[in-house]
């Protein structure tokens, strides 16, 4: 007879692994890649395939002479990390500061503190924070969104719409004079705004967001509460002074918040471990955001947000435990 | 439809063996019964080499509190008592038999007949399951009897039936459910009458519709007891979580059942019950499921404890040439076995079978944090964290974790992505905590 194995229970595992779950991001980034390409063309193409190669190859060359363990670039973990680092640029950055970035996302995010599941900052938003402060100019040059273009083209450059509001108010320019600089709100909805390549179409990333809730990916706490936050914090202040606050809609579906809320804060890696600290962590990245958008030197303030709560982690879940089974006991 | 609040997995049913009628399995040439077949201490031989014993004769007493009678599954001679391995690989004092024509043990009623009138008094039956070793034969195996007698300055108000059999493959409950279900309400009111108390509770997960509807009926033929229906999910047989999906109460950490007014059994042990006080006879032999995809016939068997796991299996087809695995009990909780020599024994719900290909473990990788371990422990603990600290040797902080309320139920390493072995490392934890704990008291 064959030898038996002996080893402890269970001796059944569930139908899922790593790979899956990472596959499943990637299938719910299609609709937000899918309009950003119809709206920066070709250069958001090139730019994110550049990044995501950038990112496997890197990845693939730390594994294999640094750390000389096992290679697990095709895990999905490195493609999502390129894609969502694309996202979080304009569609007509030079490509070599993409390779460098994405060098930093993955070796300085990732690889440095031992690969997947050991980072404790998410490695696209390292990436971004890196080319963020080196290169400023380059990754705030937002070009104009025209719907298939097909042209490697001179694109016409301009402010974000967050940047519009928030140079004008600087200025000492009413909210409403300058309401009529930004796009219709409908347009800011669908994604038809200048900004970087994956964060301007709010409803393709709740598609995504929606596919990753039911393939229970994600869960509703962190998005959420930092959306919520978000717009009762603005809706307060818009309520104190309409003319130096733009109103709480016009938060939302700006700036990098959905891609922020749905994509970046939820990254698994990088977040709290419970519903309670899930809801904690959304609540913070929602007021700092805020924080930085209203007085802060950046008219942006996501990444800078969620990458200070990726340092709160440890701390959030060390303070909110589950409740134990039996803990409080309610008879009857 | 009921079920336990926090946590829970639905792991794939593969009820296979869940149509086969229950067969009685022949004898083997020996038998070979442990004297540890229960939770507690082992029984003390009253019987020695060269006796010549009977069918349901008394071979072993349980004299400590908690702890069980063993009499013998069949005539023959005492050949020796001596070790054997059992199924948790250790070697175990066992009594083994050379099995000869069966005769049974005076005053042992082997009829198929049903009694139902019991005109015992709660001392009564309580020394009566004492007497004939019956033990939980939902997995735990504790002494009945001690179940049985409420604690002073406690109150019992539910005795709740375990009828969920939430292990996938395993289907011997079902069958017995079935096949039985006259002699399992006589038993439940035997147990009822023993607690002093009226209201009784079988919970069927309802994946075993029949089971259901047969008990619902027969149920109104019996004072106080009722057939709740619970929405599959594992573990619900466990006994906190099934006290928390039927009367929605929970057992504080640490604590018994009674704490909350409920004594929990097994729908075997209730049957059990009832041919022990209703026809004398003794725990010595039981419904054994055998199943997989490795044996040819998935079958229930009932079998007589000592009987080697190998000849269940041959009854149902042999081993396949690949087989990877045989365990002792569900997939989730059981034991893997490395000898199949070992003797069924009182707490062996079934044999399970599995390939080479099932047997492999998923490829191991850092832990992503995505939290799953987390939202599905039932008993709420951090298993990602438990696993973590236990491998760094830092018993205190598993201990302030609450490492030992972790039941062991695998949901965790079940559903882990990265494949990490979070209850092998949270076995070992618990093992140290528990040394910790008991140098300290
Ligand atoms: S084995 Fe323990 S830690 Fe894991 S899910 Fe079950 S009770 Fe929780
Ligand atoms: S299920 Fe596995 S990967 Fe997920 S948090 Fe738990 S241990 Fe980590």
């Amino acid at each position: 007879m064959s030898l038996l194995t002996v080893s402890g229970s269970p001796h059944l595992h569930a139908d899922n692994s790593v790979r899956k779950i990472m596959y499943g991001v990637l299938i719910s980034l299609i609709p937000a890649t899918l309009v950003s390409f119809y709206f920066f063309g070709l250069g958001a193409i090139i730019v994110t395939l550049t990044a995501v190669v950038s990112c496997v190859v890197f990845e693939f060359l730390m594994q294999k002479y640094l750390v000389k363990g096992p290679v697990t670039i095709f895990d999905g973990s490195a493609i999502i990390t390129g894609v969502l680092l694309a996202f979080n640029v304009p569609s007509n950055l030079p490509l070599w500061i993409m390779v460098v970035g994405s060098f930093v996302a993955i070796g300085m995010g990732k690889m440095t503190f031992g690969g997947l599941g050991k980072n404790p900052f998410n490695p696209a938003l390292v990436g971004r924070g890196f080319m963020m402060i080196s290169f400023p100019v380059q990754m705030t040059t937002w070009p104009k969104p025209i719907p298939m273009n097909t042209q490697l083209t001179d694109v016409v450059t301009g402010p974000t719409a967050l940047g519009v509001v928030k140079d004008g108010v600087g200025r000492g320019e009413k909210v409403s004079e300058l309401l009529p600089q930004v796009p219709e709100y409908t347009d800011l909805f669908i994604g038809n705004m200048g900004g970087s390549i994956g964060e301007v179409s709010a409803i393709a990333l709740i598609l995504g967001g929606l596919y990753m809730l039911l393939r229970k990916i994600i869960t509703w706490h962190i998005p959420v509460s930092y959306i919520a936050t978000v717009f009762v914090f603005t809706g307060i202040m818009w309520l104190i002074n309409p003319e130096v606050y733009i109103d709480p809609v016009f938060h939302i579906i700006t700036g990098g918040l959905m891609l922020g809320a749905i994509y970046m804060a939820t990254d698994m890696v990088t977040s709290p471990m419970t519903p309670a600290g899930m809801l904690i962590f959304g609540v913070g990245c929602g007021v700092l955001t805020v924080v930085i958008r209203l007085f802060g030197a950046y008219p942006e303030g996501v990444s800078f947000a969620i990458l200070i709560m990726n340092a709160f982690v440890p701390l959030i879940d060390r303070g909110f435990k589950p409740k134990r089974f039996g803990e409080e006991v309610k008879n009857g | 439809m009921k079920t336990f609040k926090i946590g829970g997995v639905h792991p794939p049913e593969y009820k296979i063996s869940e149509k086969q009628p229950i067969e009685v399995l022949s004898l083997p040439e020996t038998v070979s019964i442990p004297l540890a077949q229960h939770l507690g201490v082992p029984a003390v031989p009253v019987v020695k080499k060269g006796d010549k014993v009977k069918t349901g004769q008394l071979i072993a007493k349980g004299e400590a509190f908690i702890s069980a009678n063993i009499h013998s599954s069949a005539t023959g001679t005492v050949s020796k008592i001596d070790d054997v391995i059992d199924d948790s690989g250790y070697r175990k004092k066992a009594v083994i038999i050379k099995v000869e024509n069966e005769q049974w043990e005076d005053g042992i009623d082997t009829s198929d007949n049903l009694i139902k009138e019991c005109n015992l008094t709660q001392e009564d039956i309580v020394n009566k399951v004492n007497q004939m070793g019956i033990v939980g034969m939902g997995g735990a195996t504790f002494p009945s009897h001690v179940k049985l007698q409420v604690p002073k300055g406690k109150k019992a108000e539910y005795l709740l039936i375990n009828g969920v059999e939430c292990e996938p493959y395993l289907t011997s409950d079902h069958r017995l459910m079935l096949e039985k279900s006259h002699e399992l309400m006589v038993g439940i009111t035997i147990q009822m009458k023993a607690l002093g108390v009226d209201k009784a509770i079988i919970g069927v997960e309802n994946n075993k519709p029949d089971a259901l509807e047969k008990l619902s009926k027969l149920a109104k033929e019996f004072k106080g007891i009722t057939v709740e229906p619970l929405k599959v999910k594992y573990p619900q047989g466990a006994e906190k979580q099934l006290i928390k999906a039927l009367v929605n109460r929970e057992v504080p950490s640490g604590k018994l059942p009674i704490e909350v007014g409920c004594v929990v059994h097994n729908v075997g042990t209730s049957f059990a019950v009832y041919e022990a006080v209703q026809k004398n006879k003794p725990l010595i032999e039981r419904v054994v499921t055998v199943t997989g995809s490795n044996v040819k016939k998935p079958s229930n068997f009932l079998t007589r404890i000592g009987t080697p796991v190998i000849s269940l299996i041959e009854a149902s087809g042999g081993l396949l040439p690949n087989t990877g695995k045989v365990i002792s009990g569900g997939p989730m909780m059981g034991k893997a076995l490395n000898d199949l020599n070992v003797p069924v024994t009182k707490g062996t719900s079934g044999i399970l079978v599995i390939s080479d290909y099932e047997a492999q473990r998923v490829s191991l990788q850092n832990c992503i944090r995505c939290a799953k371990c987390v939202t599905i422990c039932p008993m709420a603990l951090e298993p990602y964290l438990l696993a973590l600290i236990s491998d760094k040797q830092r018993y205190e902080e598993a201990e302030e974790n609450q490492i030992m309320d972790c039941m062991e139920c695998g949901s965790c390493h079940y559903i882990c992505p990265s494949g990490r072995p979070l209850l092998d490392q949270i076995r070992v934890g618990k093992a140290n905590v528990g040394k910790m704990i008991r140098e300290r008291n």
